[in-house]
């Protein structure tokens, strides 16, 4: 139970925190949210940069390209990022946490040699095809029918909650090429290039009123079958293998911002005066913040305990379940108060009167949507439940 | 870093354990409510096992351990409830002598706080000896020279409570860190035993979630009770993060900020251990309001942990002050 660093750890921190001194001031400011091609430009320019400095694909294999950095050398990696306020990883999202490792895992030589130097160096952009409308938590319900006509697959279906679709060069696709098979059997993992024909993407937004997401309506898209990873009818083991990847520090960077952004909220208490006293004065909101501080002092504890515990494995076991309920929770109660602290100035998206009603309401949003994303906090309730404290079963239909 | 517990660290809490299950079995808590949860077999038991002599230097006849085994023993002692001023007594190995070897037990009441609190005193019968944490410093009294009266119906039957209006003068033996340092640590030790209480209060209602059968079926089936497991299954993470990391920050204290990681794990822990302890309650259905189910028990320790050395408002409120002077 010892929290030292070693010598070499400590060596790759200070290399690190040195490299991102010198680099994060001159990048620039992140493009507004709907300005896809600059956001494109701005998170690829980043992660080209990541590459050239040796601190692309910080868990990858050397020999796909990546760092092969211990377990603890990432926490040190989403700490110092955070730290210096680095880009966030953006539109390379899916190559570099779902994509590339998917690929690294389970692709062919020439896959991995087409996709992965790409993937690592920002040249190609990827995004998620999995969810549809029929299937958000049984992912494995999902309908998007794959037809065999000689080379290709011939794919009609409908994807939904795609983010980067209008960016992307590929797209991580599921699709059902056994009608007839239980479910979970009939599922193939195909990479869609996302200049087919037949592809249609159509902004969704969301409650922030921006279009993050987008639907993705396929109309007879030939993929070539060379482009299917795994063996046919073995998707879904295949997305496992992906899943596994984004659960382990997917948040880890958002939790250590949200350290930063309790910081601010004291700022603002300090600035909102009523009476001639500040909201800072008030002794119950100094306990709230300090309590959600405490808390989040403790979740970063529990992700290097997680991360520790997964030394021997590589990869974050069912634990990591506990650690994305117990983010959700401290999340959301965080940008609550945040919320309540602005008052009526959060009638606003904007800030004015140097309030920052614009940080406060979208995180608040934003934290609306991890009890949604990435498996529901219901779903994660059950996988507890059933895989850890070993409940019985839910109760499902005949397949 | 390698924050998991060591393979020593994983062998002491599974030597702990089956030695408690062994020596506390439940059937022994009417027993102990008779003595007014105390026994001077198991102290010795304790005592011999290393509880209190766990941190105390060889050459002063202790083991030599660190807190990260400490926070490990005590979330076994707290899993197992087991009463008495077990924190205190090990605060006092080294400075009050048979402290270590249970030949002296030591309690105390930390007068630190900002709250002009009546002045109440656990298991005061059992004492020989009183530790007062003052601003100014430790005093040691003699808890027979107290006048205090005892309160018939203490919250947790195994934690009887006198109040005194005021206490007697006694001997300062340590100075104002001392005194500050003795309730940092101490707050990290009662941290580990809310780490137990958690525990405890999960694998008690996770037990009977599995074997209480109702519409034909384990309730632990159902979701709406499955969930509620889960939900505590976090919040014991939750308080294991905090302790551990409590525990290993005053092991190296370089590392970081250690009023802050305590802070921390006494509020992670304390709400954990409250918030379980009431679940665990609620999963139980009837048979949880009753004496009979071993639930009440976690929700009564829990609140009496929660009131040693600073509350969960008092170290939300002290994390609050250093992140000011961060800002």
């Amino acid at each position: 139970m010892d929290l030292r660093y070693t010598a070499e750890e400590q060596k790759f921190r200070n290399q690190l925190a040195a490299w991102l001194a010198s680099e994060v001031p001159g990048y620039g400011t992140p493009p507004p949210v709907d300005s896809w091609d600059e956001r494109r430009a701005y998170d690829t320019g980043w992660q080209k940069k990541l590459f050239d400095a040796g601190y692309a694909g910080i868990n990858w294999p050397k020999e796909y390209g990546g760092r092969d950095a211990s377990l603890v050398e990432q926490l040190i990696y989403f700490e110092e990022i955070a730290k210096a306020n680095a880009p966030y990883v953006g539109v390379n999202f899916v190559g570099t946490l779902h994509g590339g490792p998917t690929i690294m895992a389970e692709g062919t030589e020439a896959q991995r040699a087409f996709h992965i130097p790409r993937i690592l160096a920002g040249e190609e952009v990827w995004c998620q095809g999995f969810s549809e409308p029929v299937a958000g938590s049984d992912l494995a319900g999902l309908q998007t029918r794959a037809e065999r006509d000689g080379d290709d697959y011939v794919v009609n279906g409908h994807k939904i909650w795609t983010s980067f679709a209008q960016v992307a060069d590929y797209c991580e696709m599921l699709v059902r090429t056994d009608p007839e098979a239980p479910k979970h059997r009939g599922i193939s993992w195909l990479i869609m290039p996302m200049d087919l024909d037949g592809i249609d993407i159509r902004p969704l937004p969301t409650l922030e009123g921006e279009g993050e997401f987008s639907e993705v309506f396929l109309e007879d898209v030939r993929i070539p079958v060379a482009n299917r990873i795994g063996e046919e009818n073995d998707g879904w083991r295949v997305t496992n293998v992906t899943l596994r990847f984004e659960r382990g520090t997917a948040f880890a960077s958002d939790m250590i911002q949200l350290q930063a952004f309790v910081q601010r909220m004291i700022e603002a208490a300090k600035n909102i005066t009523s009476d001639g006293t500040t909201a800072w004065d008030d002794k119950s909101l100094r306990r709230e913040i300090g309590h959600i501080s405490g808390e989040l002092e403790s979740l970063w504890a529990m992700v290097k305990l997680s991360v520790c515990e997964a030394k021997e494995s590589g990869v974050p076991g069912v634990g990591a379940s506990a650690v994305k309920l117990y983010y959700t929770d401290i999340y959301q109660r965080t940008t609550e108060l945040a919320v309540r602290l602005l008052g009526r100035a959060g009638l606003s998206r904007s800030d004015f009167l140097d309030l920052p009603s614009h940080l406060f309401i979208n995180r608040h949003f934003n934290a609306i949507s991890v009890s949604i994303a990435a498996g529901t906090t219901q779903i994660q309730k059950n996988i507890i439940g059933e895989r850890i404290l070993g409940l019985p079963k839910e109760l499902r239909p005949p397949a | 870093m390698d924050f998991q517990p060591t393979e020593d660290q994983k062998a002491l809490r599974e030597g702990v354990r089956s030695f408690l299950e062994g020596q506390v079995p439940f059937d022994r808590f009417p027993a102990l409510e008779k003595s007014k949860g105390f026994d001077a077999s198991l102290w010795g038991e304790l005592a011999e096992m290393g509880v209190f002599a766990l941190r105390l230097a060889e050459d002063e006849g202790g083991i030599g351990l660190g807190f990260a085994d400490a926070i490990i023993v005590f979330a076994e002692l707290g899993r197992r409830l087991i009463p008495g001023p077990i924190a205190w007594s090990h605060l006092a190995a080294g400075l009050i002598d048979g402290a270590a070897t249970g030949e002296v037990v030591v309690g105390g009441v930390d007068l630190i706080g900002p709250r002009p609190d009546p002045i109440v005193l656990e298991h005061l019968d059992s004492l020989d000896v009183l530790l007062v944490l003052r601003p100014e410093g430790i005093e040691r009294v003699n808890p027979r020279d107290i006048e205090a009266t005892e309160i018939e119906t203490p919250l947790d039957s195994l934690t009887p409570v006198h109040h005194a209006l005021t206490l007697p003068a006694g001997e300062m033996i340590g100075d104002a860190a001392a005194a500050a340092q003795m309730r940092l640590e101490g707050a990290a030790l009662v941290s580990g035993i809310q780490l137990g209480l958690a525990e405890g209060a999960l694998e008690l209602a996770n037990a009977y979630a599995k074997e209480r059968q109702q519409f034909g079926r384990p309730i632990g089936g159902f979701q709406a009770v499955k969930h509620l497991l889960a939900e505590m299954f976090v919040k014991q993470e939750a308080a294991r993060a905090g302790a551990y990391n409590a525990a290993a920050t005053l092991d190296a204290p370089e590392v970081a900020n250690v009023q802050r990681a305590v802070s921390s794990a006494k509020i992670t822990a304390g709400e954990s251990a409250i918030r379980n302890a009431r679940t665990g309650i609620q999963v139980h259905g009837g048979m949880g309001f009753t004496w009979e189910v071993l639930a009440h028990y976690y929700l009564k320790r829990a609140w009496v942990c929660e009131n040693l050395f600073g509350t969960q408002d008092e170290h939300a409120e002290k994390i609050a002050e250093i992140l000011e002077t961060l800002g």
